[in-house]
């Protein structure tokens, strides 16, 4: 139980002073005491390498790790302090699931009824008490890994590290699970960092959640401000389902943003016109932009109809989807394709003319060289 | 129904015709050297165990007189140098090949490699400077200098099986291991050799084969006080004649170990050489 620390930390795989492996770039973040973290990347972005730099199996190219205020860049796994659940399982293939679990408490010296109490309590929260008497090898996969996540768990280190921890749970499991687990992290003041690909169970389960990409630490934040406060392009277009619509833009003279589509013409134009200071400040004319709308953000109705929005643009509805608790409708807006999300049965027929309501706190910012974010709702993004 | 009849007739075949030298061997080893000789052969002779008692006796008769073989003492060379080659091979070899599974290091490949290579030269191609070698630093003629030698044959075998056999176990376990708060040298010995313990046992066995049925190393490099029973056999090519009889006696002697332990460790040979060396 304590805080995790990374200062600019690299890993590059390869035979040294050879051009090699970038796998982590620069990687600084701090995590609190207790806290839970989600690593949100595409396969290959390097949150497994950082994981095992933080476990100490991987030899931190540049950069320091330190747990509390323990430096831990030479120290060996042993006298780290952290306990993992690997993403492919590595469980002790002689021993029954039961002794796998307690292995690491017993090693500690833990006196016997007390491990068998833990083991108890965490074969229950992860539905695994009836394997508890079998090996490794006659175990599925979903069956191994929670086994895994258990040894990690039951450890109670100063830091737990989840390597992909429900990645092979069936969807209904997965949902149960993740809220046990949430609330066995929590009442045990567990400080936690887990890699998933799920956005759903990053979001359920992490207080905050980094994004990776190539290496690079894209942005560490709470669920709500990755999705309102995206820091870059790639952070908007990687969060949210459906994600963000995206386009090119450009401010014009007449102060207004010309949005532009595939064919490199222009699409819709919003006016600037009341989008207050910071808006007139960096959005001036001839600036390059990228344009983001959230789909849960944009307004569509039947043409004529305005709810006073900051501005109106006229689309044909393409789709229009049901699916149970929310409608998917795709609109094509003068060339470019939008997704709209509404949380109503919406009575509109596809190949007619709609209203695309967008007002002024649904728009993101993005510069189009930097691509960091510059307006989120008009305000400024470094606020 | 037909298919089976004749897998069983081809099967039968095959087994005929690698058991048939052996039984014919063992045959010869009961017979007199008149009998073996005898022209048309038969099948029809007093079987005698007089070959048997002339090698563990030590005393060859022929029609010139005794002759002294120290067939029993051939064997024992055999087996200390078929063991300690074999030993010193796991003690170098397990570690080195864990090494080379685990860690990459530069030239790391390239030294695995030289080692295999060792198997690929005709052992007479080093044998004359090895010999004079040998004779300078004193190795001529003792167990130590075979056993160095028989690495040649041994250590290379077990290396490359052995690290195909670590290179399959995952690395996590270990990993888990250690974080358990274990050294690196605890997690090697008591995670990485127990797991690959098949694959260590097969080559094991199978250099110990291959140490036990080498010839020409011996041959040239240690007179009869070390040499095992693949040289200590050519005794019996004597002045007077080829004693076939003792010759097929000293044979069964010398296969019964290595048969012995062929059927004592089979289960583990084939687990071991199919799931560690197709992949190494
Ligand atoms: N031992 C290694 N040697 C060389 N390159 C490696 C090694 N391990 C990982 N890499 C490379 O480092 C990069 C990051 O790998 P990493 O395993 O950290 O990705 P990941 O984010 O965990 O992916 P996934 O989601 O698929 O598990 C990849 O490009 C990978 O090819
Ligand atoms: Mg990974």
């Amino acid at each position: 139980m304590a805080s995790l620390s990374l200062d600019k930390v690299s890993k590059i795989y390869g035979p040294r002073r050879q051009a090699g492996v970038l796998a982590v770039r620069d990687l600084t973040m701090r995590i609190d005491d207790g806290e839970i973290v989600g690593l949100l990347g595409s396969s290959g972005c390097g949150k497994t390498s950082t994981l095992r730099m933080i476990a100490g199996f991987e030899s931190v190219t540049q950069g320091e790790i330190r747990i509390g205020d323990r430096r831990l860049n030479d120290l060996p796994p042993a006298q780290r302090g952290v306990a993992m659940a690997f993403e492919g399982y590595a469980l002790y293939p002689p021993l029954r699931i039961e002794d796998n679990i307690a292995f690491g408490l017993l090693r500690a010296r833990m006196p016997k009824a007390e491990v068998a109490r833990k083991v108890a309590d965490v074969a229950r929260l992860l539905e695994i008490e009836n394997i508890l008497g079998s090996y490794p090898s006659t175990l599925s996969g979903g069956q191994q890994q929670r086994v895994s996540l258990a040894r990690a768990l039951v450890r109670g280190a100063d830091l737990h590290l989840l390597d992909e921890p429900m990645s092979q749970l069936e969807p209904q499991l997965r949902a149960i699970l993740r809220a046990r687990i949430k609330d066995y992290l929590i009442e045990h003041k567990m400080t936690t960092v887990f890699v998933t690909h799920d956005q759903t169970e990053a979001i359920a389960l992490a207080d905050r959640i980094a994004i990776m990409e190539a290496g690079e630490l894209q942005q560490l934040a709470s669920p709500e401000d990755l999705k309102e406060k995206p820091a870059n392009l790639f952070v908007a277009s990687f969060v949210g389902e459906p994600p963000m619509n995206l386009f090119p833009a450009e401010v014009d003279s007449n102060n207004a943003i010309q949005v532009i589509n595939r064919a490199d013409e222009k699409a819709f134009s919003i006016d600037l016109d009341g989008a207050g200071d910071a808006a007139a400040q960096i959005l001036h004319p001839g600036r390059k932009i990228h344009l983001g709308i959230r789909p849960h953000r944009i307004r569509v109705g039947p043409v004529g109809v305005n709810d006073g929005a900051n501005a109106v643009a006229r689309g044909m509805l393409l789709s229009n989807q049901w699916l149970g608790d929310q409608s998917h409708l795709g609109i094509n807006v003068g060339g470019c394709f939008m997704i709209a999300v509404s949380d109503r049965d919406v009575a509109l027929r596809t190949d007619e003319a709609v209203d695309v309501s967008l007002p002024f706190g649904a728009l993101h910012v993005f510069d189009r060289d930097d691509e960091r974010a510059l307006l989120h709702g008009m305000s400024p993004a470094e606020a | 129904m037909i298919v089976k009849a004749v897998r069983a007739v081809l099967l039968a075949l095959v087994a005929l015709f690698f058991l048939f030298p052996i039984f014919w061997v063992l045959l010869m080893s009961v017979m007199t050297n008149q009998d073996i000789l005898r022209s048309p052969p038969s099948l029809i002779f007093e079987p005698t165990l007089e070959n048997y008692v002339a090698l563990i006796s030590g005393q060859l008769d022929t029609s010139v007189g005794t002759l002294e073989v120290a067939y029993m003492r051939n064997l024992m060379n055999s087996l200390i140098l078929g063991v300690g080659s074999v030993l010193l091979s796991l003690l170098l070899g397990v570690p080195a090949a864990y090494a080379f599974a685990r860690f990459r290091f530069r030239l790391g490949e390239n030294i695995a490699f030289t080692l295999l290579s060792f198997r690929f030269a005709p052992p007479l191609l080093v044998l004359l400077p090895l010999l004079f070698y040998f004779q300078q630093l004193g190795l001529y003629d003792t167990y130590f200098g075979l056993i160095w030698v028989y690495q040649l044959i041994t250590l290379p075998l077990i290396l490359w099986i052995v690290r195909g056999y670590f290179e399959d176990i995952s690395e996590d376990i270990e990993h888990a291991y250690r974080l358990d708060g274990h050294s690196w040298l605890a997690t090697f010995l008591r995670i990485a050799i127990p797991l690959a313990r098949p694959g260590i046992a097969a080559a094991a066995l199978l250099a110990f084969i291959f140490a036990w049925n080498n010839f020409i190393f011996a041959l040239i490099l240690g007179s009869s006080d070390v040499q095992p029973v693949t040289v200590g056999a050519l005794a019996f090519i004597t002045a007077s004649g080829i004693n076939y009889g003792q010759i097929a006696a000293a044979l069964v002697l010398s296969v019964v170990p290595t048969l012995i332990l062929a059927l004592f460790a089979q289960r583990y040979l084939v687990e071991g050489l199919s799931l560690g060396a197709v992949k190494g």
